[in-house]
């Protein structure tokens, strides 16, 4: 079994995961792994560490913006490494990779495997990477014993949402709604997307789901979430970062925020 | 690598890949979308109403067929073989680019979407889709990088009186790519009612094969006409690459004609070799970008650089996967010219000929002097004309 199966097998009934995205290298490269250990203390169950990429098509302003910074502070795929394999020699936390196929491909997709399964990473999810182009990634990460998290949308059929089951491992990624991610007004996403996790619930069996986008606080979680066996939450702590960095106690109310997002105030 | 395959050309497959290239690399959020305008497409491409009133409007309203014009003059300045224009100058709106808008909306409006999002980089597809939406009445919005607006603020001017809303794209380098980035998030977001008009041969399947297909007619028009005035086939032809739709167009119905040479033109900036360049083909590597594997300009680590042409309408770092694929088999050879000849050859042009160039056409014309003295008296040599230089006009005269 591994992290991520572990997390869920161990999850109380009535409990949610929460996953929490960070771009790497963002707002510094010296941060990221403070940051990671410092989110499992306050609640996260996995992180999500994202590698970031010069045309985000699917990202908006925030993730856009973090996106940018971690280039411009010069983060590698190789320091993406280095940064697990620092949070493994004191953690256990599930780590998947997300990030868009291009920097992975350049890196060779073999080697890129191979080198996460060393450093302890446990799955990855490429959102332009949909089911019909897994075959480029699908086998290197089975070998190298990688999770391969596919997502499925509102407007995903029933039959494509069963193939995203039987094609991921670890969990499926629930996207609340069509767009970009970034926070939205809570009830924005909760209107319709209790319906959406219903025809989740019949479609994907083989895997746990948990949803994101639009997420920005712990009451968002609990009505977006509801039926779901957790929560991501990207953009709004990118936000949140956004604006302690680089003040005084920058990190502790950053994580006063991701203690808030899991428990409530 | 030269081509051993003896099977007719036959692409894109069933999976929208061109070789090892093209495919559909989009967020599941797009699947929808593009499974069902695959579905629509195939439909209407074999639906004789629908091509009818598509080659109607070209005719009618686009003005096709375009002519095939004798450069007698030019054919002089060389002294080789005869050189002829295929001019999709005289398209309206000045360029190629109106067959695929025409086409697109014709889709989008039989798909029942009243949206229409389009990128646009030097705004000749800007103009020519907000052209084709005026025409028929849809919504039409262009994203548009805050540079080039500056740089094409006449073709900016002509989307907005047309019709079209105009919204600057301030992320990134603020050009094409970062247009095409912003359009593909606006239809992410709004893809019940949206239609995405992609301006070129790239994005994921089947955006390539269908805008080809648009465009074949400038292909089909050139070998019905060189046959009527030479009676025979060209030897030579030539047309410039950013994302390559007048390109492909051009060529596409040639490439089985094994003994024809076909050369396609980057944008090679101030030199492949300077860091500042769009020559995609010459100086890249494989990659995703636009939802499509094809070449790509980037970095180390697999970032996408920043392009540079003095044409905005090749200033993008992709290639569409067809013209990868082209590379590879070894049927077209792409070569690349400085912003400098370009310019030279936009001054040749109008002197000689009385026709003043789209930049972007201009690098397809300065490759003459690097074939025309490789070529023979007898021989036939076609410049695909894509487009003219009105709108190029202020960056034109800035390069005097």
């Amino acid at each position: 079994m591994n992290r991520i199966q572990k997390v869920f097998e161990e999850k109380e009934t009535d409990s949610k995961l929460m996953s929490l995205f960070l771009t790497a290298g963002f707002p510094d490269l010296d941060a990221t792994v403070d940051l990671i250990l410092g989110f499992e203390k306050n609640g996260a169950d996995i992180i999500e560490l994202g590698m970031p990429f010069s045309d985000p098509l699917a990202d908006g302003p925030t993730i856009q913006y973090s996106s940018d910074t971690a280039i411009k502070n010069g983060v590698t795929m190789n320091h993406i490494f280095d940064m697990v394999q620092k949070v493994r020699t004191q953690s256990d936390i599930p780590i998947v990779l997300m990030g868009y196929i291009n920097p992975v491909l350049h890196y060779g997709i073999e080697k890129f495997c191979q080198k996460a399964n060393e450093v302890g990473v446990d799955g990855l999810i490429i959102p332009d990477i949909p089911i019909e182009e897994g075959s480029i990634i699908e086998n290197d990460a089975r070998e190298y014993e990688l999770s391969m998290i596919y997502l499925v949308a509102p407007n995903t059929t029933d039959e494509r949402m069963k193939q995203a089951d039987e094609k991921s491992e670890g969990f499926v990624y629930c996207v609340s709604v069509t767009g970009v991610t970034g926070a939205r007004e809570g009830e924005e996403v909760s209107k319709s997307v209790n319906r959406f996790i219903e025809r989740v619930r019949q479609n994907i069996n083989h895997n746990p789901v948990m949803i994101g986008f639009g997420i920005k606080t712990h009451e968002d979680a609990n009505d977006i979430a509801l039926n779901a066996d957790g929560f991501i939450v990207g953009s709004a702590l990118i936000d949140n970062i956004k604006s302690n960095y680089p003040g005084d106690d920058w990190k502790k109310n950053i994580f006063s925020f991701v203690h808030s997002l899991k428990y409530g105030d | 690598m030269t081509q051993t395959n003896t099977k007719p050309y036959n692409f894109p497959d069933a999976r929208g890949y061109f070789g090892s290239y093209g495919g559909k690399f989009v967020p599941e959020i797009l699947i929808p979308a593009i499974q069902a305008l695959e579905q629509e497409y195939l439909k209407a491409k074999d639906d004789p109403e629908f091509q009818k009133e598509f080659h109607g409007l070209l005719k009618e309203y686009v003005g096709r067929p375009t002519e095939l014009t004798f450069a007698n003059r030019l054919t002089e300045h060389y002294g080789k073989a005869k050189i002829y224009l295929k001019r999709e100058d005289l398209c309206h709106t000045g360029a190629h680019k109106i067959n695929n808008a025409i086409g697109q909306v014709l889709l989008a409006r039989r798909m029942g979407k009243t949206r229409i999002i389009a990128e646009t980089g030097a705004g000749q597809h800007g103009v020519a889709t907000a052209t084709a939406c005026a025409k028929f009445g849809l919504d039409c919005i262009v994203y548009m990088g805050e540079e080039d607006m500056v740089r094409q603020k006449l073709n900016v001017d002509r989307m907005e009186l047309l019709g079209a809303e105009v919204r600057s794209v301030t992320s990134g380098s603020r050009t094409l790519k970062d247009a095409t980035n912003e359009a593909i998030r606006d239809w992410v977001t709004n893809v019940d009612d949206t239609f995405y008009i992609i301006g070129s041969v790239v994005g994921p399947h089947p955006y390539p094969a269908m805008v080809r297909n648009f465009h074949e007619v400038i292909g089909k028009e050139t070998q019905r006409q060189i046959q009527e005035a030479e009676g025979k086939s060209p030897n030579y032809l030539l047309a410039c690459v950013g994302g390559g739709s007048n390109a492909i167009g051009f060529f596409y119905p040639f490439i089985e004609e094994k003994s024809i040479r076909i050369i396609g033109i980057e944008a090679g900036g101030l030199g492949v070799d300077s860091g500042k360049t769009a020559a995609t083909i010459t100086k890249g590597s494989p990659g995703v970008l636009h939802g499509s594997l094809s070449y790509l300009l980037q970095s180390k680590e697999g970032q996408i650089e920043l392009a540079h042409s003095i044409s905005a309408g090749l200033d993008y770092p992709g290639v569409g996967p067809e013209h990868a694929h082209l590379k590879d088999l070894g049927r077209v050879d792409y070569y690349s010219i400085t912003d400098a000849e370009a310019m030279e050859a936009v001054k040749l042009l109008s002197k000689k000929e009385g026709i003043i160039p789209a930049l972007e056409t201009a690098h397809a014309f300065a490759w003459l002097e690097k074939l025309m003295p490789e070529t023979s008296e007898g021989e036939i040599v076609i410049v695909n004309c894509s487009g003219r230089g009105d709108k190029d006009m202020k960056t034109i005269s800035e390069n005097l």
